[in-house]
């Protein structure tokens, strides 16, 4: 999934070379914007490290045997699997356009694509979330090994616990939204629908009460990842263990409390934006306490810069800037000249692909030969990883001074004055583009021609390991 | 996996209760009820976002157009509405005295209270469905065959009733479709206990289904008043 939503953004910016757009039409622009966000979104970077690392690790980490529903966990891959159909089907026979916010009138009324399938796949694919985080949740609270307490778990753990937490509470919220959506396309009554009185706004607090929490669902076990590689390749234990598991927690609950302000221009009243907005701000807490802890963690230890280390460090650097961007949007005044401008894009994206990804690849290096094996090839994943760094950044950074200067998303065409920078964003994505899959496909991880010996050494090189590994490793 | 389980010293062999019933991944029976019973909770946390999702969009539009949502509620029947609750209700008296039965390892009657809840179950979805017909030949059904007449709407807007009623269909059906899986569920239990497969000492399933079948009604407690006795009806 994640080859076909990182296709869709390559074909966008290969078309955003020329003012004028080079490549499709404007319809089906909309289209790949929209399979995009869908796919990257509810089928890559929500699952992502949970569904990979999170099954993997959570057991061995508080010394289960498994998890506490197994047959529950391969149901949730069945149900991914489902639902990932229904939206490949949706993008092969015409695709759908409405943006990955499914944003109402426009999705229950006036489009003819395939919304129904798309948001069926997507309500489907909630499924799978929700069975992943309950079986995390109980796995947790009820099958440490004597002597685990919480306070002695690795802090993958508790960043896992606190996206698991919004798994449970917020799913269900998207899937009634999209159901209510799915409905009035059917039967052309709504809740969402004007013309009866209802209201369209409705649909927007409804999507981004999960929405929001959705965001931190991708970022959090990233978190929890950096917290673990930062801790092995400093060869210290972590600074501030309790504020960083309070940290994930505290991520958690306020991020139920901020979605409004993504309503800034919506109606909504001053007041509601203004509390929005004061909660966004406290929301930035949590996620400054990660990062200083880590600096902490950092200082005076012995760091040695491995490739998972190289991502981990990449992750904090891009998370920094892209959740600083964070609160000029999350300032109403500011909010308001960028609402829906690249700056937010660019944001986003610092977040998601500077955070999210990178820590998943830098996860998957770092437990890639506890998983298989095998050991990686280290040169060619530090280059990789570098290479995708910089790629990164000639991609998005762009992007901020695109949506400072004013250019919207989700046209196809825009001034010439914004080409210098464009080209610029569309060289640096077909460049990360082709690093992502040589880094993930050919250099490192499936080259595994390593003997056992690469994996004995691996034993002195990260001794800094949490306890629960450790004793797993042996 | 099972290896580091194993080598652990703190998995000591003597404290794992060996019975055909535990499953591989857990240390004892007490974990896997405990682990089983948490799991149905944390479910039922998302059960009731889920309706959570429904009850929001009822309260804003319920305080935007109150006139329309009394005048849609007073098109109820509300004797019918009082009565599906005491069947619910009585259904639930039957689950908690299943989940009795099966505890104490009494195959006969947990068979008997688990067909009385399916019965009584089945009896609130035909009461349901009546409902649904009689609305129908009312021509008020939104979207299929809503032409309401005057009487019906007591003054009071056509679309805020219509609203009312896009709400009555949607919670209920929903609740029905909550009743129809609890129905399923509740009927591979009494199978499971036929077969014998439902011991004093492996009773969790029943138990886990009760918690389910519980949730279910409450939410019928919920929507009883809110759909049927809201306007005044008894000033």
């Amino acid at each position: 999934m994640f080859f076909i939503g990182g296709a869709a953004a390559v074909m966008m910016r290969l078309h955003l070379i020329e003012p004028a757009g080079a490549l499709v039409q404007p319809e089906t622009y909309n289209k790949l914007f929209t399979m995009h966000g869908v796919v990257m979104v509810f089928f890559f970077l929500i699952p992502s490290i949970p569904a990979t690392l999170g099954n993997f690790l959570v057991p061995m980490m508080i010394g289960a045997r498994d998890l506490a529903f197994p047959r529950l966990n391969l149901l949730s891959w069945y149900v991914y699997i489902t639902g990932a159909a229904f939206t490949l089907y949706a993008l092969i026979s015409g695709g759908v356009d409405t943006g990955w916010t499914f944003y109402t009138p426009l999705s229950s009324h006036y489009l003819n694509t395939h919304v129904i399938t798309t948001a069926l796949g997507v309500f489907i694919t909630g499924f799978s979330s929700i069975l992943t985080g309950l079986n995390f949740i109980v796995t947790i609270h009820k099958m440490r090994a004597p002597g685990m307490t919480w306070k002695r778990m690795p802090l993958f753990l508790w960043s896992i616990y606190a996206a698991s937490v919004i798994f449970v509470l917020a799913t269900p919220v998207l899937a009634i939204a999209l159901f209510l959506v799915g409905l009035e396309r059917i039967f052309h009554v709504g809740i969402f629908d004007p013309a009866i009185g209802g209201d369209p706004v409705l649909f927007q607090h409804l999507f981004w009460f999960y929405s929001h929490p959705a965001v931190y669902i991708m970022i959090l076990p990233g978190m929890g990842v950096v917290s673990e590689l930062v801790t092995c390749f400093s060869k210290k234990k972590p600074f501030g263990y309790i504020f960083i598991a309070y940290s994930s927690l505290a991520i958690a609950v306020f991020s139920f409390l901020v979605w409004g302000h993504h309503l800034f221009v919506s109606s909504q009243s001053v007041y509601a934006g203004f509390i929005s907005s004061a909660l966004s701000f406290a929301l930035a807490i949590p996620s400054a306490i990660k990062v200083f802890n880590w600096t902490a963690t950092l200082y005076k230890g012995s760091i040695s810069y491995q490739a998972p280390m190289l991502y981990a460090l990449g992750f904090i650097g891009l998370f920094t800037m892209g959740g600083l961007t964070g609160l000029f949007l999350a300032s109403l005044a500011t909010g308001v000249h960028l609402h829906d401008t690249y700056f937010v894009i660019a944001h986003f994206h610092y977040i998601m692909v500077g955070g999210a990804v990178m820590a998943y690849l830098g996860g998957i290096h770092f437990w890639w030969p506890k998983i298989t094996g095998r050991l990686y090839h280290d040169g060619w994943a530090r280059f990789a990883a570098l290479v995708i760094f910089v790629g990164f950044n000639l991609t998005f950074f762009p992007q901020y001074m695109l949506g400072y200067l004013g250019m919207p998303r989700r046209y196809a065409v825009y001034p010439a004055e914004f080409q210098v920078l464009d080209v610029m964003s569309s060289a640096g994505a077909s460049h990360t583009r082709r690093r992502l899959l040589d880094s993930i496909r050919l250099s490192s991880l499936v080259h595994p021609l390593w003997t056992r010996s690469r994996i004995e050494s691996l034993e002195r090189e990260r001794p800094g390991m949490g306890d629960a590994i450790a004793a797993s490793h042996r | 996996m099972s290896e580091s389980a194993a080598s652990s010293p703190l998995a000591a062999p003597s404290a794992r209760h060996l019975s055909p019933a535990l499953h591989h991944q857990f240390e004892d029976i007490e974990q896997q009820r405990d682990a089983g019973n948490f799991g149905m909770w944390v479910f039922l946390a998302t059960e009731m976002l889920f309706f959570g999702g429904v009850f929001t969009g009822y309260i804003m539009y319920r305080s935007l157009y109150y006139p329309g949502f009394a005048a849609g509620s007073h098109g109820l029947e509300v004797n019918l509405g009082a009565a599906m609750t005491f069947v619910l209700l009585a259904s639930s008296f039957t689950m908690a005295m299943a989940v009795h039965a099966a505890r104490a390892g009494r195959r006969g009657m947990l068979l008997g209270l688990l067909f009385a809840t399916i019965l009584l179950g089945i009896a609130f979805l035909g009461m349901k469905f009546t409902e649904y017909s009689h609305k129908w030949h009312e021509q008020m059904v939104p979207g299929l065959n809503f032409h309401p007449s005057l009487t019906e709407l007591r003054g009071a807007p056509e679309h805020a009733v219509e609203l009312f009623l896009c709400f009555y269909f949607f919670m209920t059906g929903l609740h029905a479709l909550h009743m129809i899986i609890g129905i399923g569920l509740l009927s591979v239990m009494a199978i499971l206990a036929w077969r014998g497969r439902i011991s004093c000492e492996h009773y969790n399933r029943v138990e886990v289904s009760g918690l389910y079948w519980h949730f279910v009604d409450i939410i019928w407690i919920y929507l009883f008043p809110l759909l049927y006795l809201i306007g005044g009806r008894y000033k």
